[in-house]
């Protein structure tokens, strides 16, 4: 090994110090899934005092906030946290840049994640409890009516934001500017366009959350009254600015694990991707139409009936980029030469679930009947299909994919298969019968429930222990790979898999690409 | 129609009953709530339709195209005309949908040429409704949950209509078009009844409308939609659907009770009826935040209170205008002269309290005024 291959350096200070994005990826993707498992286990409480009717475990408020600590955790501590791991262990590797243009901000962006994370469980010791105003904080429930522990949950988020905006600028400057020779933007992995287009999302709206939660420590410390009618302000314009990042939001969550199946799928069908240009112009399309349809979370607070047609029909619409994204993937898969390993499984699943999220997702753009749908379970449902299915499942398949690669050993390929049908099956298992109670009349963010509900609760909260369980045996396969799987040094790993990262050894050098790679040839063709 | 004998027949069964579990939204009983559950099933039957085809290609290529069968991959990667297809086709399909969305979302804004008006206000956690009605007393009053901590703590067997009755339902009557205005007093609530195709948010300082026309007799139950705060899940919503009649008969008798209300202020009343009536009303709106037996909760203690125990006027004012900045609410808009002097006497005796006090209603009017 040449003098300037120089390696990590030793002890705790490799970590605190590192500026090299296989370390922050690393970091970022066991953080993510240390977050992954907190999130869980405040479902588990959840689910466990929803196991019956009446009220067992937890005391009403405490559960309130048990269901805000779990979106919060996971939305914002697990899956966006996850995708921004994988994108500084792969881009770099993907366009033949030897790390991300920004290093030093790069550690920066990772390092202030834990505290402020830190800040917001240590919420749950304080007086009067931690946030449990849903992860939504609409106001005044968020502001007026809040325990102090608000400040604290605030502050937190102010941190997270910093940490996207500036993980999502590096981002935008690598593949803009660290390209190797002959990688041109329609030749980029989907993974990276799809990675750039959300990195523009979060730079866009990151900072309207960030106006929100500023606004409502004004209103809470400083007299003002943006989100209370009897000031001059108004409730329902804290909504509209929420949703305006949050709708974004959902799409910075999935857009990357459309990225990954786009990745992967070829790969397990030996075929090059479907409408590699289409798939390109489709994110796009989804991104822009993400800033036009906030308001279909706010059917029911009374808009205009102008406001209500252009918000239903602009939701709509986006069901057609998404149809040619599903579309796409099975045209893949079609006359390809198909195996299921399980990357390949997870991505299956992947389609499979997230297109029936999506059919609700279609249900539920159709404003009059989501009058009845609104704040059901029906809507918990729906978009745990696309969270969960969609976001976890597609993360779940790339690090099965591309682990071999980073570590140089193989994973227990029969443990994996069984990982994916208990998750596959656990999670049918709890949000299925959650259409039926939501369309029966379910609201959600509920400690107690009729007794009609009480069988698919019950039957619910099974499914969500088996997902939960068989989640430990992901973590356990992954450790035992790390520690004593199979060594592989097979440079492509998979038979099918296309890419400048299946070109580096295996695993992975600690550096890479110090001289800019020859760009073999376009992604998507052949 | 099969919904409602279904649901009026588990009514009348033990709750082992309730195993049949209903999957489906209910076409409830208004036109419009039978126009959404078209809909409903329309757009589910589009995408189930869809989705078969989709997925039957999948699984077709799942179970031929596999290397283990030895399936040779093509090489293809893109075709414009059928990606021109898959955007287009999808499109229309939308456009049709469309269609009938907008027309029942024009009904259901359609607000107009109301024949009662009734005022719903959101509180934390209860309903007060109000009949807006120039003639007469006017007629309000609070709906609060009816099932008791014993069977929410399941020390009692839990009832057929567990967590969906109110000690005081809405009442309205059938084939008139009703229309709600809906606001809050505190934070945002949601009103919702599935069976009469309701559900409006209730926002503080604003107030929003919604109609129905119910064609049927009988008892509607919803809750609210919107988290609200510890006890969301604990404030539902019963109304009553009756005949013209019958309604009639039930306003006048609520205006009966009004005017007697109004002036039972006026007169002296003994300590054992304050403390009956003190006890009544500590129940429905102290009770959940400061225990059964004043022990404290969400809110302080009332038991050895030096708030209940000390100055009167002190206690009254933080009973009327709440306490800022915590969950105590102002009472002072929710409970009228008899049920304020009702209460203090209750708080300042109950409890093992004993201060010995006794507030009248004119008391009440006497602080208010000065």
């Amino acid at each position: 090994m040449g003098d300037h291959h120089h390696g990590p350096a030793q002890g705790i200070s490799r970590w605190l110090f590192t500026t090299n994005h296989k370390d922050i990826g690393t970091m970022y993707l066991w953080f993510s899934f240390a977050m992954f498992l907190l999130g869980g286990f405040f479902a588990m409480v959840i689910r466990a005092e929803l196991f019956q009717p009446g009220m067992q475990l937890v005391e009403p408020l405490f559960f309130n906030q048990m269901t805000t600590l779990h979106g919060l955790v996971m939305v914002f501590g697990a899956i966006m946290p996850s995708f921004v791991g994988l994108a500084n262990w792969l881009i770099p590797m993907m366009i033949g840049a030897p790390d991300m243009a920004l290093p030093r901000m790069n550690n920066w962006s990772f390092w202030i994640l834990p505290p402020a994370f830190l800040m917001l469980a240590s919420t749950l010791f304080m007086e009067g409890g931690a946030p449990a105003f849903g992860w939504t904080f609409y106001a005044p429930l968020s502001t007026t009516y809040a325990a102090p522990s608000v400040t604290f949950f605030i502050f937190a988020i102010h941190i997270l934001g910093v940490s996207s905006i500036m993980g999502s600028i590096n981002i935008i400057a690598t593949v803009m500017n660290m390209r190797a020779p002959g990688m041109t933007y329609m030749k980029m992995p989907l993974f990276v366009w799809t990675w750039l287009i959300t990195a523009f999302l979060l730079v866009a709206v990151m900072p309207v959350l960030a106006g929100a939660v500023t606004m409502m420590l004004m209103d809470i410390h400083f007299g003002t009254s943006f989100f209370s009618a009897a000031g001059g302000g108004d409730p329902v314009l804290f909504q509209h600015i929420f949703w305006f990042f949050g709708h974004p939001e959902v799409y910075i969550i999935i857009l990357p694990a459309f990225g990954v199946v786009s990745q992967i799928i070829p790969a397990f069908s030996r075929k090059p991707l479907f409408g590699y240009a289409s798939m390109v112009y489709a994110t796009a399309s989804i991104a822009f139409l993400s800033f036009i349809v906030w308001a279909h979370h706010m059917y029911t607070v009374g808009m205009p009936v102008a406001g209500e047609l252009f918000f239903m029909y602009a939701t709509m619409l986006i069901a057609v980029p998404t149809g040619v994204k599903v579309f796409n993937w099975i045209s893949t898969m079609w006359r390809g030469a198909l195996s299921f390993e399980t990357p390949m499984l997870f991505c299956i699943g992947f389609l499979i679930l997230f297109t029936l999220g999506g059919f609700t997702g279609l249900m539920l753009s159709i404003a009059p009947a989501d009058f009845q749908y609104h704040d059901t379970y029906f809507v918990v449902a729906h978009f745990h299909y696309v969270m969960v299915a969609g976001a976890v499942f597609s993360m779940t398949a790339a690090v099965y994919y591309w682990l071999p690669k980073w570590c140089g050993r193989m994973y227990n390929e029969a443990m994996g298969k069984t990982h994916f049908w208990i998750s596959f099956i656990g999670f049918n298992i709890t949000f299925f019968p959650q259409h039926f109670v939501g369309l029966a009349g379910m609201p959600r963010r509920i400690p107690d429930y009729a007794l009609q509900f009480a069988d698919f609760n019950m039957m619910s909260s099974i499914g969500a222990f088996i997902y939960g369980a068989s989640q430990l045996l992901f973590l356990y396969n992954v450790i035992a790979t790390i520690v004593a799987g199979k060594p592989v040094s097979d440079e492509k790993v998979w038979d099918g898999a296309e890419g400048l990262e299946w070109t580096v050894p295996t695993p992975a050098p600690y550096h890479t690409f110090e001289e800019p790679p020859l760009v073999p040839k376009p992604a998507g063709t052949i | 129609m099969g919904k409602r004998v279904s649901g009026a027949a588990v009514a009348l069964m033990s709750p082992v009953a309730f195993a049949q579990n209903q999957v489906n939204m209910s076409p409830g009983v208004t036109e419009i709530g039978a126009d959404i559950f078209e809909l409903h099933m329309l757009i589910m039957w589009i995408c189930v339709v869809i989705g078969v085809a989709v997925f039957a290609v999948m699984f077709y290529s799942i179970y031929a195209h596999r290397k283990s069968k030895g399936h040779q991959a093509s090489q293809f990667h893109e075709s414009t005309k059928v990606e021109v297809a898959w955007t287009v086709v999808p499109f229309l399909i939308l456009i049709a949908m469309a269609v009938p969305a907008t027309s029942t979302l024009l009904e259901v804004y359609d607000n107009d040429e109301a024949e009662l008006d009734i005022l719903i206000t959101g509180y934390q956690w209860k309903w007060r409704y109000e009949y807006l009605d120039e003639s007469g007393e006017p007629v309000a009053f609070f709906s609060n949950l009816a099932t008791s901590q014993e069977e929410i703590y399941n020390t009692e067997r839990k009832g057929d209509n567990y967590l969906l009755e109110v000690d005081e339902p809405l009442v309205i009557p059938t084939n008139t078009k009703v229309r709600f205005l809906i606001t809050a007093n505190d934070v945002i609530h949601s009103w919702w009844v599935p069976e009469i195709a309701v559900k409006r948010d209730a926002i503080p300082g604003f107030i929003n409308e919604a109609w129905t026309r119910v064609t049927e007799e009988g008892i509607y139950r919803g809750q609210c939609t919107e988290l609200c705060g510890a006890y969301h899940g604990f404030m539902p919503v019963e109304v009553h659907a009756v005949s013209r009649p019958e309604f009639d008969a039930w306003m006048a008798a609520k205006r009966g009770a009004a005017v007697a209300e109004t002036q039972l202020a006026m007169q002296t009343l003994t300590v054992d009826d304050l403390m009956d009536r003190g006890k009544a009303v500590y129940d429905s709106a102290c009770l959940a935040c400061h225990g059964a037996a004043g022990q404290g909760g969400i809110g302080n203690a009332i038991a050895g209170s030096a708030v209940v125990m000390g100055d009167l006027g002190n206690h009254m004012a933080v009973v009327s205008k709440g306490v800022s900045g915590t969950a105590m609410q102002a009472f002072g808009g929710q409970l009228n002269d008899v049920e304020m002097a009702a209460v203090l006497t209750y708080q300042r005796n109950a409890f093992g309290n004993n201060t010995g006090d006794v507030v009248q209603p004119g008391d009440i009017a006497g602080m208010n005024n000065g």
